[in-house]
């Protein structure tokens, strides 16, 4: 065929035309989704700053208000999301190896812990709700000594565990999108990028409640 | 076509170029072309700068008078919406999303930004939060300063608190992706022999910005979510009456928006170098001390934000650490100002209207630059915090700084943007109104801030009555100032002559590598680096040989 | 960066270093240690965050750019805790009254 003499290289699989190459693209895409989990760092770590300032302004609040931490559920919880981050690492590596069902597979498993996080999360929040212990006009705590700091302390709670929980169900989304992406064949050796980002993105989530769960279930209970 | 006679510029007008290559909204609203998107937030920053301008003159008319023209709370939505719009709306993207957008891609010879769709999705975020933004505006504005200070955020006021904070949220992803994009550029889009030390310093000085869009907007984010969710539930965070602290948001607030005001001067300097170098023929003086300065800078900013905190009842020794590293921050500007002025020493010298702008600049920076360190010395602090003083701080180095720099880069820039020439003899004549309009505004500001007139009030002493008048009379003849270049730029863009590719004789790649008006993907052929940059020595020894 | 593919067997040995080290956190805590419980709980969650980074982020093979910008994120987040917590901490030495 005269074409072939003539024909351009083949145009490697996602490659975007501002790019020279697939690695510059795979380094900038990495470089990337590092330069936005130093963002998430920042963004918890306010929060994480306000926890530390009151739970050394409020002591002995912070000792009465870990009783009503479930730390069974949290340990399960990290648990599940330590299981989580190890089917996301092998579905990036099915990724590496261009094996469609095994991504499919490990994607597939990961958002089923996601959700059952979500679903262990959502029974917390309803006890504390039977509890009166949600900030806001409707909240009742038993100590009336720690009335008020007891309700900062859970207003930071609900905010960071919130806003985990939120960073769990865009995870879960975007989980759903790469399966359907895999479904459809757009994975290969030569370039799975969105797989290992969105790998990169939900270890970040799980490190963020790594860090949590330590810090508002088990510290306090011995105080 | 133009009656004025200049070098033919061959078949600018026909040769496709990133303007001409494809017509209609959706061909601008679905661009991904770094240069198209400049030109979208071109235009969008500059109408949010007439609205901040416009309540700007409202609050100048207002204070005509000791006893105001509005009653308070009007007066407190005025000074509340001119600062959130200038700031967040206006200074913090104006020359990155502009200048550095259109430049960066070409400055480090790349066809676009490492993230053209981010890119645009930046500024589509941008503008649903001017819509948050304007929409608290309309539904009667906001009155808690653009500071945002609880309990009266979260408590007291009773204006569209959320709405214009959750403004504010969204335009912080704006500047968190542009950041972002060009952090990754810089790092990954080089040209072959564009090494780092090659790169010209605009680049320099926003990659140092956007260090800091990245580190510290994050932190302004997370602070208005717990002030929208304190303002629902009253748990009493910063409350103190329900057992919080106030003092805590505002560690939370100044660890962003001191930052922030580093986000805005940096690509103003940004600008200067680049024009100091070409106006005075010569490349910059120390271009390694003035590189790191700006990553200095970027560095140490985040650790002075402790100075917006001396009076709040933050401790007397967190206050004297801050108040000492507040001082160190200013050696890195001051090193840019000193190689400025050494670039300009024994150079050659051109009072082209950009070169206007740079002397404009490095006076006014240096003043208020100086008046900062007047703030940074508690004792001193005490006395003129809240007043008038920092007012006039401020505003020398973000109007006098930051916006002149803008003007100064904009026109530089206009013949490579728009492949025209401005009329000079017009810009030199706004740059003198703006310089005399500004120092009008804002110099007798400096000393009602020292004889005590406080800053938010509606109304005041009557023997602060002249300088106020004075001020407001600047403000006029600044606002004209700014008028001016709206007329003639628009008129140049339609009408003006048409520019040689590098009407300036500059150095860099966007000059001398890159068709006047850039075509979509920069470069004709791929670009490759070879000189040190600023080589203007190099054209000095042609021209002796020649 | 075509790297070699990591074994599975290396991140079933970090999965189960870190269920491990959750167990281990829980029962430490259960002990009375003072301030210890908390100096304890944290050094663990930053063993078990370092082997999330190191392993499964593969910050082991990255660049040292990627690294540098990881640990970054780490340093600020500490400048940001530790100057507003000095606040806090340094504001008994006067000898003022409590401010609460």
């Amino acid at each position: 065929m005269a074409d072939s003499e003539t024909a351009v290289a083949v145009h490697p699989p996602g490659l975007q035309h501002h790019f020279d190459d697939s690695a510059q693209q795979l380094e900038s895409s990495t470089l990337g989704m590092w330069v936005f989990l130093v963002t998430e760092i920042m963004f918890f770590g306010g929060m994480f700053a306000s926890y530390t300032i009151y739970r050394n302004l409020f002591p002995e609040a912070f000792a009465s208000t870990s009783h009503y931490m479930n730390v069974t559920i949290g340990a399960i919880n990290t648990g599940v999301l330590i299981c989580s981050s190890l089917t996301m690492v092998l579905a990036v590596r099915a990724a590496q190896l261009g094996r469609k069902n095994a991504i499919i597979l490990f994607l597939v498993l990961t958002l089923i812990l996601g959700l059952v996080f979500l679903s262990l999360k959502y029974v917390e929040y309803h006890e504390k709700w039977e509890d009166h212990h949600i900030p806001g006009p409707g909240f009742q705590y038993a100590d009336p000594r720690y009335f008020h700091q007891a309700q900062i302390l859970f207003y930071l709670y609900f905010a960071m565990t919130g806003m985990h929980a939120i960073h769990m169900i865009v995870g879960a989304g975007l989980l759903c999108t790469l399966i359907g992406m895999a479904v459809r064949n757009r994975f290969s050796a030569e370039w799975y990028t969105p797989v290992e980002m969105i790998g990169l993105y939900w270890h970040f989530v799980d490190i963020v409640w790594i860090f949590l769960f330590p810090l508002l279930y088990l510290i306090g209970h011995t105080s | 076509m133009s009656t004025l006679v200049q070098p033919h510029p061959f078949d600018v007008e026909t040769k496709p170029n990133y303007l001409n290559v494809d017509y209609g909204w959706k061909s601008w609203l679905f661009t991904t072309d770094h240069k198209r998107i400049a030109l979208l937030y071109l235009f969008s920053i500059t109408a949010f700068f007439f609205v901040g301008g416009g309540f700007a003159v409202a609050m100048r008319v207002n204070l005509l008078f000791p006893d105001g023209l509005f009653d308070h709370d009007t007066y407190n939505k005025m000074f509340t919406m001119h600062g959130v719009i200038m700031v967040f709306f206006f200074l913090v993207p104006s020359i990155p999303a502009t200048l550095g957008n259109f430049l960066i891609p070409i400055m480090v010879g790349s066809r676009d930004l490492a993230f053209p769709r981010i890119n645009l999705l930046s500024w589509y975020i941008y503008i649903v939060a001017g819509i948050f933004t304007l929409g608290a505006v309309v539904r009667g504005g906001v009155d808690t300063g653009w500071t945002f200070y609880a309990p009266f955020s979260t408590t007291y006021s009773n204006t569209h608190v959320i709405l214009a904070a959750t403004g504010v949220f969204i335009s912080g992803f704006s500047s968190i992706l542009t950041g972002l994009n060009f952090i990754v550029t810089i790092h990954k889009m080089r040209c072959p022999g564009m090494t780092w030390s090659r790169l010209p310093l605009f680049v320099w000085s926003h990659y140092a910005t956007s260090l800091i869009q990245v580190l510290g907007t994050p932190v302004i984010a997370i602070t208005l979510v717990l002030l929208g969710l304190e303002r629902v539930l009253h748990a009493g965070i910063f409350d103190p009456n329900l057992g919080g602290d106030p003092i805590l948001f505002q560690h939370l607030f100044w660890f962003y928006s001191h930052p922030a005001v580093y986000i805005m001067i940096l690509p103003g300097m940004a600008v200067i170098s680049e024009l100091v170098a070409c106006f005075s023929r010569k490349a910059v003086f120390g271009y390694a001390f003035v590189a790191f300065s700006s990553l200095g800078i970027a560095v140490l900013s985040f650790v002075v934000w402790g100075h917006h905190l001396f009076v709040s009842g933050q401790s007397m020794y967190a206050s004297m650490v801050f108040s000492f590293l507040s001082m160190a921050v200013a050696v890195p500007s001051a090193i840019k100002v000193f190689n400025w002025t050494a670039t300009m020493f024994r150079g050659s010298i051109s009072w082209d209207t950009p070169m206007l702008y740079a002397f404009g600049f490095i006076g006014l920076f240096t003043i208020g630059g100086l008046t900062g360190l007047f703030l940074a010395t508690m004792a001193v602090d005490v006395h003129v915090t809240d007043t008038y003083f920092v007012i006039a701080h401020f505003h020398y180095v973000m109007v006098g700084g930051m916006v002149m720099a803008y003007m100064g880069g904009l026109h530089f820039w206009f013949p490579k943007i728009t492949g025209r020439l401005y009329p000079e003899t017009w810009a030199k004549f706004a740059a003198l109104v703006i310089f005399v309009g500004f120092n009008l505004t804002f110099f007798p500001q400096f000393i009602l801030g020292y004889l005590g007139m406080p800053r938010r009030y509606a109304t005041y002493a009557v023997e602060f009555h002249t300088l106020n008048v004075m001020s407001t009379a600047g403000a006029s003849i600044l606002g004209l100032g700014y008028i001016l270049p709206m007329i003639y730029f628009a008129w140049a863009w339609r009408k003006g002559p048409l520019s040689p590719q590098n009407p300036w004789k500059a150095k860099g790649l966007e000059w001398e590598q890159s068709p006047t008006p850039p075509p979509t993907f920069n470069f004709d052929h791929p670009p490759v680096v070879t000189e040190p940059a600023y080589n203007y020595a190099g054209d000095e020894e042609e021209v002796t040989h020649g | 960066m075509t790297h070699q593919v990591v074994s599975v067997k290396t991140y079933v040995a970090v999965f189960l270093a870190l269920i491990a080290l959750t167990i281990t956190t829980v029962a430490v805590s259960k002990l009375e240690l003072g301030e210890y419980n908390f100096v304890c709980a944290m050094t663990i969650a930053v063993i078990k965050a370092s082997l999330v980074f190191w392993f499964f982020m593969d910050l082991r093979r990255s660049s040292s750019m990627t690294r540098l910008f990881a640990g970054a994120g780490i340093f600020w987040l500490a400048i940001m805790l530790f100057f507003t917590l000095s606040d806090y901490f340094s504001r008994g030495w006067l000898g003022l009254s409590k401010w609460w």
